[in-house]
This record gives C-alpha cells, sequence and structure tokens, in this order.
C-alpha cells in the first residue's frame, strides 16, 4: 500500500504544475521529461526487472509514432483510436522481436546488439518506403479538437502525459508485487536457478518485452500527436534508444519511480548545459556522458538506490554489505 | 518397492568427450539413493540430463513410469522434479525469503501466500534468521541450506541434491544430515551425489557408483565400500590389490 500513497503523492504534485505556471517553454519541458519517464519505464520493465538489456526500443517507439500518424493521414482513423492500434502495433514488434532473439538464446551484449539491428533495419526502411513519406517525413494535420487528439495549449497534453506516466507507475508497481514480477526478477538474477525453479523463462522473457514495448509504443503515439512530425531518424533513431535507458540507469534501475526520476534528472542536466555553453551542439551529450559514467560507477543503483541507502542508514546503524 | 526414476543407457558425449557411457540407474520411491564416483566421473552431468538441462546423446529417462526424455528443465519441476546445483545459484540480489518465495510460487500465484510458504521451507532447513538478509550475505554453508529450501520449495516428489555437503566443516555436514534425513521422511525420494562418505554411509540406502561416465558398482553402502572395483576406481589400478595385501600381511 506505501508504495501506491508515494505514487499518488507524486502525480498529484506534478499534477499541479500546469496551475502554478503557464510558461509554454516550463510546461515543454515538463511534457519532453514526462514522454522519456514513460519511455524508460518501457525499458524498465525489460532491462531493470528482467535483466534484458535492449538498445533498440526505438523500434516500438518509432513503430508506436508511425502506426498512429500513417492511420490518420493515410486512412483518416481517429487519433485515440490510432493510440490503442499503435500500443497494440509496438506490443506486436516486440513480441516478434523478443520471439526471434530469446528462442535463440540471445543474452547479454548479443541481446543488446540484434535490438539495435531491428532499430536500424525499421529506420532503413522507414527512411525509404513510400507510407511514412520517406526522406520527407509525415506530417499530422493540423485539427486543434479533443476528438483528434490535438490542443490549443500544453497543459492538456501535460495532463495526459502525466496520465499515462501514472499508469505506467501502476503496472510496475502491481508487476512488483506480482507473481510474474517475482519470476521476471527471477530470470534477471540467475536464468538456471530460475529454469530449475519451474519458470518457463522464454515465456517471461517474452511477456516482459511485450509489456515493455507496449509502454514504449504508448510515449510514440503522444509524440506524434504532440510534434506532428515524423521522419525515420526521430522515430526510429538511436537518439531514443539511448533517452529510453538513460533515464532509468541514472534514476534507479529496478524500481518504480527510477524513470521518472532519472528523466527529470538528465532533462535538466540537458537544458541547464544548453543555457550555460549557449547551444554548442553536442555539449549536452558529454554532459549525459560523464553522469551515466559516474551512476554507473559509484551508484549502480541510480539516484532511488542511492535516497534508499541513505534512508537505511538514517533509519538504523549502518546496513553491513559485503560484495559478491 | 515402486520405482520414482529410471535412467536407462544414458549417453553423453561433448565433441570427442564421451561424459557419460550407458549409465543407468534407478531410484525407489521413498529411499534416499546416492550416485558416488570419482571427480569427473559424470555425475553432475548425469543430473543435468536427468533434469531437463541437458539433452542426452542417446538413452531414455523414465519417472513415475512416463517417458521424460528430453522435456525442459521448467516442466520437469512441474512434475516433481527438484534440484540443487553443485555451485550455489542464489538470486543474489534478493533476499533469502524472496528466493526461497520463487519456488513456492510455482503452486501459489499470491505473492503473500509464496512468501508464507517460504517461511515454512526456511524453518525446516534452519534458515528461519536469516529471512530477510540478502542471499549475497550468506556462508557457504547457508548457501548450501538457501539451494535445498529453493528445491523444496517447489513441493517436489524427487530431489536431486548435488553436493549438498561439498564445502561444508564437519560439524556443518553434522547440522545437515539431520536436515536430509527429515526431508527423506516427509516421503520426498532423494538422489544424491556425495563426495562426503560419512554422510552417505549414514543417509543412504542404496548407493551407485559411477566412474568414467559408467555404474561400475551398485549395493548397500557396506557392499560398495567393500568392492575392489571401487576401491580401484578411486585410487587406481591395482590399489585393492595392495591395500588388501598390506591389511593382511
Amino acid at each position: 500500500m506505501k508504495g501506491y500513497v508515494g505514487i499518488a503523492l507524486a502525480v498529484a504534485l506534478l499534477a499541479c504544475v500546469p496551475l502554478l505556471t503557464s510558461s509554454n517553454v516550463v510546461l515543454n519541458f515538463m511534457v519532453v521529461a514526462l514522454l522519456i519517464a514513460l519511455v524508460g519505464q518501457g525499458w524498465n520493465v525489460l532491462g531493470g526487472y528482467g535483466g534484458q538489456y535492449s538498445f533498440g526500443h526505438a523500434a516500438f517507439f518509432g513503430t508506436g509514432a508511425y502506426v498512429t500518424a500513417i492511420l490518420q493521414v493515410h486512412y483518416g482513423v481517429n487519433a485515440w483510436l490510432g493510440l490503442v492500434i499503435g500500443i497494440a502495433a509496438g506490443a506486436l514488434v516486440g513480441a516478434v522481436t523478443g520471439a526471434l532473439s530469446f528462442r535463440s538464446g540471445l543474452k547479454g551484449s548479443y541481446f543488446a546488439l540484434v535490438t539495435l539491428a531491428f532499430a536500424e533495419v525499421l529506420r532503413i526502411i522507414a527512411s525509404v518506403v513510400p507510407i511514412t513519406g520517406a526522406g520527407v517525413g509525415t506530417l499530422v494535420k493540423l485539427d486543434l479538437r479533443w476528438e483528434a487528439f490535438q490542443f490549443q495549449s500544453r497543459a492538456p497534453f501535460y495532463w495526459i502525459i502525466l496520465a499515462f506516466v501514472a499508469v505506467s507507475l501502476l503496472v510496475v508497481k502491481r508487476l512488483e508485487a506480482s507473481r510474474f514480477g517475482a519470476y521476471l526478477v527471477a530470470v534477471r538474477e540467475n536464468e538456471d536457478a530460475a529454469k530449475a525453479a519451474g519458470i518457463d523463462t522464454f515465456r517471461i522473457k517474452l511477456a516482459a518485452m511485450t509489456l515493455s514495448a507496449a509502454i514504449t509504443a504508448a510515449g510514440g503515439c503522444f509524440y506524434a500527436q504532440y510534434f506532428l512530425f515524423l521522419d525515420a531518424g526521430i522515430a526510429y533513431g538511436p537518439w531514443i534508444s539511448v533517452e529510453v535507458l538513460l533515464a532509468p540507469i541514472i534514476g534507479g534501475i529496478g524500481t518504480v519511480f527510477g524513470p521518472l526520476l532519472g528523466a527529470l534528472v538528465v532533462r535538466s542536466l540537458g537544458e541547464l548545459t544548453k543555457l550555460a555553453t549557449g547551444h554548442a551542439p553536442g555539449l549536452d551529450l558529454v554532459i549525459y556522458g560523464a553522469v551515466l559514467v559516474l551512476v554507473v560507477a559509484f551508484a549502480p543503483r541510480g539516484i532511488a538506490g542511492l535516497f534508499e541507502s541513505l534512508r537505511a542508514q538514517f533509519r538504523s546503524k549502518p546496513v553491513e554489505r559485503r560484495n559478491g | 518397492m515402486a520405482e520414482l526414476l529410471r535412467v536407462e543407457n544414458v549417453s553423453r558425449r561433448f565433441g570427442g568427450l564421451l561424459a557419460v557411457n550407458a549409465a543407468s540407474f534407478t531410484a525407489e520411491a521413498g529411499r534416499i539413493t546416492a550416485l558416488i564416483g570419482p571427480n569427473g566421473a559424470g555425475k553432475t552431468t548425469l543430473f543435468a540430463i536427468i533434469t531437463g538441462f541437458i539433452a542426452p546423446s542417446e538413452g531414455r529417462i523414465a519417472y513415475q513410469g512416463a517417458d521424460i526424455t528430453g522435456l525442459p528443465p521448467h516442466l520437469l519441476a512441474r512434475r516433481g522434479i527438484a534440484r540443487t546445483f553443485q555451485i550455489a545459484q542464489p538470486f543474489a540480489g534478493l533476499t533469502v525469503a524472496e528466493n526461497i518465495a520463487v519456488g513456492s510460487h510455482l503452486s501459489r500465484p499470491s505473492r503473500a501466500e509464496a512468501l508464507a510458504a517460504a517461511e515454512g521451507v526456511a524453518k525446516a532447513v534452519g534458515l528461519a534468521p536469516m529471512l530477510d538478509l540478502p542471499a549475497s550475505s550468506l556462508t557457504v554453508a547457508g548457501r548450501k541450506r538457501l539451494e535445498l529450501a529453493r528445491a523444496l520449495a517447489i513441493e517436489p516428489k524427487l530431489l536431486l541434491l548435488d553436493e549438498v555437503l561439498a564445502g561444508l566443516n564437519p560439524s556443518e555436514v553434522r547440522d545437515m544430515v539431520p536436515v536430509i534425513h527429515a526431508i527423506a521422511a516427509r516421503g520426498i525420494t532423494i538422489v544424491m551425489i556425495e563426495h562426503v562418505m560419512q554422510a552417505v554411509m549414514s543417509l543412504a540406502e542404496h548407493v551407485f557408483v559411477l566412474a568414467e561416465g559408467s555404474i561400475i558398482a551398485a549395493g548397500s553402502p557396506q557392499q560398495i565400500a567393500a568392492d575392489a572395483r571401487v576401491v580401484e576406481a578411486y585410487l587406481g589400478h591395482g590399489a585393492a590389490g595392495r591395500m588388501l595385501g598390506a591389511a593382511n600381511g
């Protein structure tokens, strides 16, 4: 129950932001941060809880984004229906790539490379086939009505992405307390021991990848509606695969709040460097890299892990921990 | 007595190495059967074949009268075959309770029920005081008990123990022997690989000796200890003769 109160509190606090400011800069920043928190939560399900590190979550993000956009532009499908179909399509891509990778027994860096390859293949296809607009990209027609999932101001977008994040937090919290979650963590910790305990590790990993892809695809659908423009580099580009894993790793891998914390920190850092350096191209990436190295070296469980160990230290005498 | 497990002419080849060579043995329900043999005899490979982690090159395995050859590990676990690993394989990042609960979940979808059942299993193997400790903080003896607990948590009918006493000091072995006895007394059939002969003598009702991939002797612990082929397998060709000569002269 404790965790649910935390989620309710965090979401309630964040929901107040548009009431305090109407600055488009602030809201835009927060919308993008929450979008990264959402797609990062998707990665966290598979990478954080399941220990399967994907470098190619762009495959799911881009599929969600393109399916939503193309259905609207070419088939006149309602945007909200497009959202649902986009999420389903992302989940399907997750299930198919997952089945292929896990059936071949790919683990660790091999799995990471294969997911990266899937995303790149999709990027290249999207940059040549006519239905995605190839090199020109896809422009979603401006239609500022809520029925079309488009809004005049940024506040409704903000609340919608916050609702998505809230749902993803609840899903992951629920996962932690379920048999599926326990099995997923067991697979991460030791696959042979998991098999000996009666766990169908292939099925568990596949289910995790499908759920992970669905959450990340939801972020892609939102992206399409918010920016109304897609091209292959945006939808399937490596940038999103990196953002998606940076947030949970920095925030705290395998924790409910890790992706949200990480997204806020990473995005703030990015904006601050841009302010400080006057938009020197690529410098924010240098900062990202440095922070990532620091976190991996000194706080392998991220900001959330750091909080937890500090709390444990305050509550009782220092916890004795052995390495290994 | 009914036979629970039958291994028939099982062989396993790794490239040019014949790790298991037409090995056959049976385990009768409710008994403790020991599988002994020198290092490299193929004992652990044989266990891995029985539990589905490695496919046999030849041969057949029957459990409860049904052919289970080639079934994957998780299906065998669901049929009631549990194993421990020679090198303990804990879920290192989890607590002892969470480790055991992974096994308890097999018949209990609810998290709370699985954790409650884990507590009961921990008591049976003497891990109750460590329930909330991370598995990575356990000593070797603790990890061996955790292996045993995780295997018991799936509520097996057949329990394969791969050297649960190896690496323990004599007093830890003495503590562990009654735990294994108690498991057998609950009606769980046990097949154990073991090097600690004192434990084999006091626990096992029937012993099979594996050497160079083949079963070379079978019988009660006393018969096995007096078997010249067994002594030779451990100590080298001609050792039995020399030992007998020394004893008589």
